[in-house]
């Protein structure tokens, strides 16, 4: 009897670790279960969906006349020979090209500017963090009057800096001058975020990396060179990186300000994705368009793993 | 020490000082033409906004005039706007589906990253690196086929579909999960030995610890959710459940365009986010910089 009890005691025990382990379990599912579930239908299955109805004819509102078929290659192929699809591809990657150095630039110029300690400092940092705050759109809206052709401000001032020389110039009418015109406001837009985390970068610096740099005499240009720009190697990789994906994703301040145009000159990949999925309803082709443009992004993110090494990558 | 000396010290003292003063002026000078260059669009508007008389605005544009508040001065554009648009439903339309998406979204993402930071379970590391790869899918490439999904359940002109897919973020949970992680494990040992279920140690220990990332979580997808376009322009029909970047969006593009009152309109849209932005100031730029630092 005695023996009994104690066996069925011990068991007992075990069993209670193994029950609270089991209630371990039980709860770290109930907490997963509803964010995996929304995950996995909002964001899971339309990523595979997109992959899937690439292949397809698919229209957003099917006729039952004419079935979705399977065409393979077909939208892949349109794609890479349409003219409209090579102007979009090529205004995003100029867009890219010209907005990811020179916001990134600025960007580290401003957070060495406000990492002065100087009073009011706090204050200019506000102030030039607030466009972001302030909604594309909106700032979309403005800037499409500062533009105005002929009289517009940003007319005006070109003449006044340039004597009369420069200008007027038909800024969002002329292919020539639209993809620039949208890149300044976007720049203007959005270089406080990227400041912002520079500075945390710059804070992040030992001070006691300058102080060895001015005990072997280096100047401040040298120290800048020397110390700032090897320390905020991450950070600076991590700005390009997300600052390049941002650019990819162009479409509000092109939709509120040209609708793609003048002639498609300011036309990009989302903004042909919104035509053609929403537009004319043609989800298949959209599809397309849209995995092409995931494949371009994880390129990006891929680069970005090889040159973070070993430091977690992740954006 | 000589006389002679001291002069010059005293003279070199003085051209260090006043080589500093010029440095700080200059400094000062830079930072301000600086500020200049991001205020002068925002200050434009707000003060486009008060003069009534249209035919002023589009006289002024040319000039300095511009930024300088006189004339016949009033809020006649404000009572334009909302003579001709339900401003205040758009207004509440953006508040509530911008408030519920961020607040449902804190208890979840919270949720499954303290499951997957402090709890053991199988299955914990597949889920983690799962969560991690989603990261990586921009919304973009999942819209069209979203639309197709929600225009099959009827869910086309509706808050919830401007909310549901975009409550749970694997951004926000990875952000979440880092903190979490940094915890010291003690805690939730010592919680367990009182007897405190998992639920328990996350509400009354984890919660009260992680102001820091909740906090962050909330102005970065406040600040993304506020100013969404693509989704609601797709997704929303008419003036019901519009938010304020689409509907000011469709006044703009409106002809003739009233500039005044376009300003008016957009002046409102700023405002409620600029005045949270500057009440929350030091918590905006904390969180900005901490959505980078560890990247």
């Amino acid at each position: 009897m005695i023996s009994e009890s104690a066996i069925s005691n011990t068991k007992s025990l075990k069993k209670n670790g193994s029950s609270l382990q089991k209630r371990e379990t039980f709860a770290a599912w109930s907490f997963c279960a509803l964010p995996l579930f929304f995950l996995l239908l909002f964001l899971l299955t339309p990523f595979i969906i997109a992959f899937v109805i690439s292949f397809t004819d698919q229209r957003l509102i099917s006729n039952p006349n004419l079935p979705t078929q399977f065409i393979a290659l077909r939208n892949f192929l349109r794609l890479f020979s349409s003219p409209s699809f090579h102007q979009a591809l090529l205004n995003t990657f100029v867009f890219a090209v010209v907005v990811v150095p020179l916001q990134t630039f600025l960007a580290l110029l401003l957070a060495v500017l406000v990492n002065q300690k100087l009073r009011f400092i706090n204050l200019f940092r506000t102030i030039y963090f607030s466009p972001v705050v302030t909604t594309m759109v909106v700032v979309s809206v403005i800037w499409y009057f500062l533009y105005n052709p002929g009289e517009g401000l940003i007319n005006q001032m070109i003449s006044f800096i340039s004597f009369g020389k420069l200008g007027p110039y038909n800024w969002l009418k002329d292919t020539a001058s639209a993809l620039p015109a949208i890149m300044i406001l976007s720049v203007w837009q959005g270089v406080g975020f990227q400041m912002v985390i520079y500075l945390a970068g710059l804070q992040g610096i030992p001070d006691e990396l300058y102080e060895a740099g001015r005990v072997d005499g280096a100047n401040s240009w040298q120290q800048f060179w020397q110390i700032t720009i090897p320390q905020l190697r991450n950070t600076t990789i991590f700005v390009i990186i997300s600052t390049t994906i941002l650019a990819f994703k162009l479409f509000t301040q092109v939709w509120v300000m040209t609708k793609g145009g003048p002639q498609g000159a300011t036309k990009t990949i989302i903004v042909l994705l919104y035509e053609e999925g929403f537009k004319m309803l043609r989800v298949g082709y959209a599809s397309a368009i849209g995995v092409l443009f995931f494949l371009i992004v994880l390129a990006v993110s891929l680069i970005q793993r090889v040159y973070l090494k070993e430091e977690r990558a992740v954006i | 020490m000589t006389s002679v000396d001291v002069a010059v010290k005293n003279s070199q003292r003085f051209s260090f000082k006043f080589s500093k003063n010029i440095s700080t002026t200059l400094n000062y000078l830079l930072l301000i033409v600086v500020a200049l260059f991001f205020l002068f669009p925002i200050v434009f508007m707000f003060v486009s906004s008060i003069k009534n008389n249209e035919t002023q605005i589009i006289r002024d544009m040319s000039s300095i005039s511009a930024f300088i508040p006189y004339g016949d001065l009033g809020l006649k554009n404000y009572f334009d706007v909302f003579k001709q648009m339900p401003f205040g439903r758009f207004m509440f339309n953006s508040v509530f589906i911008v408030g519920s998406t961020v607040l449902t979204g804190l208890v979840l993402n919270s949720m499954i990253a303290y499951a997957l930071a402090r709890l053991r379970f199988k299955g914990r590391g597949l889920i983690l690196s799962f969560i991690i790869a989603l990261i990586i899918i921009p919304t973009e490439v999942v819209v069209i086929p979203l639309l197709l999904m929600v225009n099959r359940i009827g869910w086309l002109d509706s808050y919830q579909v401007q909310i549901v897919p975009f409550i749970v973020d694997a951004f926000s949970i990875f952000l979440f999960y880092q903190f979490f992680i940094g915890l010291p494990k003690s805690l939730d040992e010592a919680a367990k030995i009182d007897g405190a279920n998992p639920f328990q140690v996350y509400w009354k220990i984890i919660v009260p610890l992680s102001k820091p990332v909740f906090a962050t979580v909330a102005i970065l997808q406040f600040l993304f959710r506020w100013g969404d376009f693509l989704w609601p322009l797709m997704v929303t029909r008419g003036y019901e459940y519009r938010p304020l970047p689409v509907a000011i969006q469709q006044f703009f593009s409106q002809d003739p365009k009233v500039w005044g009152d376009i300003f008016a309109f957009a002046s409102m849209v700023t405002i409620p986010s600029l005045i949270i932005f500057l009440l929350f100031q030091k918590w905006f730029l904390r969180s900005v910089a901490s959505s980078g630092i560890k990247g």
